[in-house]
This record gives C-alpha cells, sequence and structure tokens, in this order.
C-alpha cells in the first residue's frame, strides 16, 4: 500500500517537471534534452544503489547488462520490462513495458507529439551504464502515449569505456 | 556467501521503500533546474517559487488519491492532523513529530528527522544549513496544495534550526 503511493508521489512530481519544462521551453526538443539530462545525472548515482543493493560484479556480457538492466527496473520501478528482439550481433535489445508507472495518470495533448515524455529513462540508463564503463545509446522505438500497444525501449552496446588515467600519472 | 546477501537484499526491498531514492533523486534533480531557472530576489535570498509551484501542483493531485476512501473530515483541526499523520507517513515514511496551534488558523508541524534533510547534516554539522531552504520549499507547496484541495487556503513557510530537523508553519487564511 505504501508502495503504492510511493510511486504515485515519484509518478506525479514527473508529472509536475514535465508541465514545468513545457511551460519554460518553447521548443518540445529541448523539453526532451533537459529530461535526458536529468535522467543521466539520476542515473550516475542509482548505480550505486543499484550495485550496493544487489550486490552484482561486472557484466560478462551484453545479455548479462539486459538482464541486470531488467533487475533494476524491478527495484526500482517494481516493474519488469520484458526483453526482445535481440539483433543477430546481440548487441542491440529492446525492453517492453507493458505498464510504466512513469505514464500512470497521463495523457498526451496534440500539440505535444513530439515529447518524449519518459525520455528521463534513457538519461537514467546512459549514465548508470557510463559508470561501469559501458557507452549505450537508447531511444524509444514504441510509446504507449502515442497509442503504440506496448513501451518499446531500444538499447544498444556503443563501447566500452577505458579507464581513464589520473592526469600527471601517464 | 556472496548469494545469499543478493537474496536478502533484494527480497527486503519489495516491501515498499524500493523507489524511495528514485524520489530523492528526482527531487534534488528538479532542485537544481529550479536554481538555474531562478536568480536571487533583493534580499538576497533564493527565488523557490517555481520549486513550490511544482509542489502545489503535485500536492493538490496527491491528496485527491490519499483520501480517496477516508470518511469526511469534521474541521480544519482534523484535516491537519491528517496531514501529520497518514499523508506526512505515506509520502516521507514517519509521522510529524510535534503539532501547535494558537487555535486561529496558525499550525507548526515538526519533523525532527525530514526525509529530505536527513542524508544533509547533523545537528552539529552547519555546513550545509545555508543551502537547506531548497530541499524544503517542494514540500512547502506540497502542503499549501493539499491543503487547497480540501478547502483550507494558506500560505506555508518553513523554517531549520538544526538540521535535519525543520518545521512548517502554515498560516490559513480566513475570508
Amino acid at each position: 500500500n505504501n508502495k503504492l503511493q510511493n510511486s504515485e508521489l515519484f509518478t506525479l512530481t514527473y508529472g509536475a517537471l514535465v508541465a514545468q519544462l513545457l511551460k519554460d521551453y518553447e521548443n518540445v526538443e529541448d523539453v526532451n534534452k533537459q529530461l535526458e539530462r536529468m535522467g543521466y545525472n539520476m542515473g550516475i548515482r542509482l548505480i550505486e544503489d543499484f550495485l550496493a543493493r544487489t550486490g552484482s560484479g561486472r557484466c560478462y556480457d551484453f545479455r548479462d547488462t539486459a538482464e541486470k538492466i531488467q533487475t533494476g527496473f524491478k527495484i526500482f520501478l517494481g516493474i519488469t520490462p520484458t526483453i526482445t528482439n535481440w539483433s543477430a550481433a546481440g548487441d542491440e535489445f529492446s525492453l517492453c513495458f507493458e505498464t510504466n508507472p512513469l505514464t500512470e495518470f497521463v495523457e498526451l495533448p496534440d500539440h505535444c507529439l513530439n515529447l518524449k515524455y519518459c525520455n528521463i529513462l534513457i538519461g537514467v540508463l546512459r549514465g548508470a551504464c557510463e559508470m561501469v564503463q559501458m557507452e549505450i545509446a537508447c531511444w524509444f522505438v514504441q510509446d504507449q502515449l502515442k497509442n503504440d500497444n506496448v513501451t518499446e525501449l531500444r538499447v544498444k552496446f556503443i563501447k566500452r569505456l577505458e579507464d581513464a588515467i589520473p592526469a600527471g600519472e601517464d | 556467501m556472496r548469494q545469499q546477501l543478493i537474496d536478502t537484499k533484494v527480497s527486503s526491498h519489495t516491501s515498499g521503500e524500493a523507489d524511495e531514492c528514485l524520489f530523492e533523486y528526482l527531487h534534488a534533480e528538479i532542485v537544481n533546474y529550479a536554481l538555474s531557472k531562478s536568480c536571487k530576489n533583493k534580499e538576497g535570498e533564493e527565488e523557490l517559487s517555481g520549486l513550490e509551484w511544482m509542489g502545489f501542483s503535485v500536492g493538490y493531485r496527491i491528496i485527491e488519491r490519499l483520501t480517496r476512501e477516508w470518511n469526511r473530515f469534521k474541521d480544519e483541526l482534523d484535516m491537519i492532523k491528517f496531514i501529520c499523520t497518514d499523508f506526512w507517513s505515506s509520502l516521507y515514511h514517519k509521522q510529524i513529530d510535534n503539532l501547535r496551534t494558537n487555535h486561529h488558523g496558525v499550525y507548526v508541524l515538526q519533523d525532527n528527522s525530514f526525509r529530505l534533510l536527513n542524508k544533509v547534516g547533523t545537528n552539529s554539522n552547519k555546513q550545509y544549513l545555508q543551502e537547506s531552504p531548497r530541499l524544503l520549499a517542494f514540500t512547502c507547496g506540497l502542503l499549501r496544495g493539499s491543503l487547497a484541495n480540501l478547502g483550507i487556503i494558506s500560505t506555508v513557510n518553513a523554517e531549520i534550526s538544526t538540521l535535519p530537523s525543520c518545521k512548517f508553519h502554515v498560516q490559513v487564511q480566513r475570508i
């Protein structure tokens, strides 16, 4: 019961933020960018919670990463997206959401068709993966707010990031 | 050994505190954003009305969800009591520690360990005392918005003397 209200506080707060951004920026693209940037800042902090709670180590491969991202959604949002549509090379997969707490009370008005309402998730995933030396790209392929049956988030592996050598120690 | 650790950790978080940090991080981002948009006012204080406004709109909506299966409130004090107990514990995981009123529309709600402050500092540490009010503006709005939807028009201010405790002053506007 408590949990429900907890995620409602998050959902409604996120909604208020999106509304404020739409008021502050003329261009919807700028809102999308701002949401992703905030998500990125959250992701680089959330990864520490994730690692501390799950005690998980480094990912063996990208499939392992996919499962850990799925676990992350379970822990933080209480949902389990399905992992599908692997690319032949194994460097791309989709997360499909049947329900999405972020959009629980949301309907997009007509003038917001270009708004990527859940763009914060993209930032979160990017930020979190970057902290474990992995560069990824992600984007929405389908969106329930735009009358698709599911919300589909595509995740693509770009490259491993090398440990940076501190300045003056090379 | 490690496997065992994983099991206990994950299961303990199905109980409802799972997404706790999510709200806290989002709140932190909202504060950052609001500060980046604001400038200081004449008294040199930070302009936090954007934060307050977002809190208001969240409070206005959330109170409807929380009172859905609740009996009609007797009077103003009854509503404030609801805010101090059920409302506060479902949003901030604890009840208000102390409620004072002059019975003329002024209420002081004191939280001795406010959720958004309790990782910022302890009473022996004044390092972030000056920045702390920005962590309360959203909640002031949340209170004002919730009360507004219950039919109480008010102004809400917050006061911090020692971290992580704080007081919310609710002044009801009589017409």
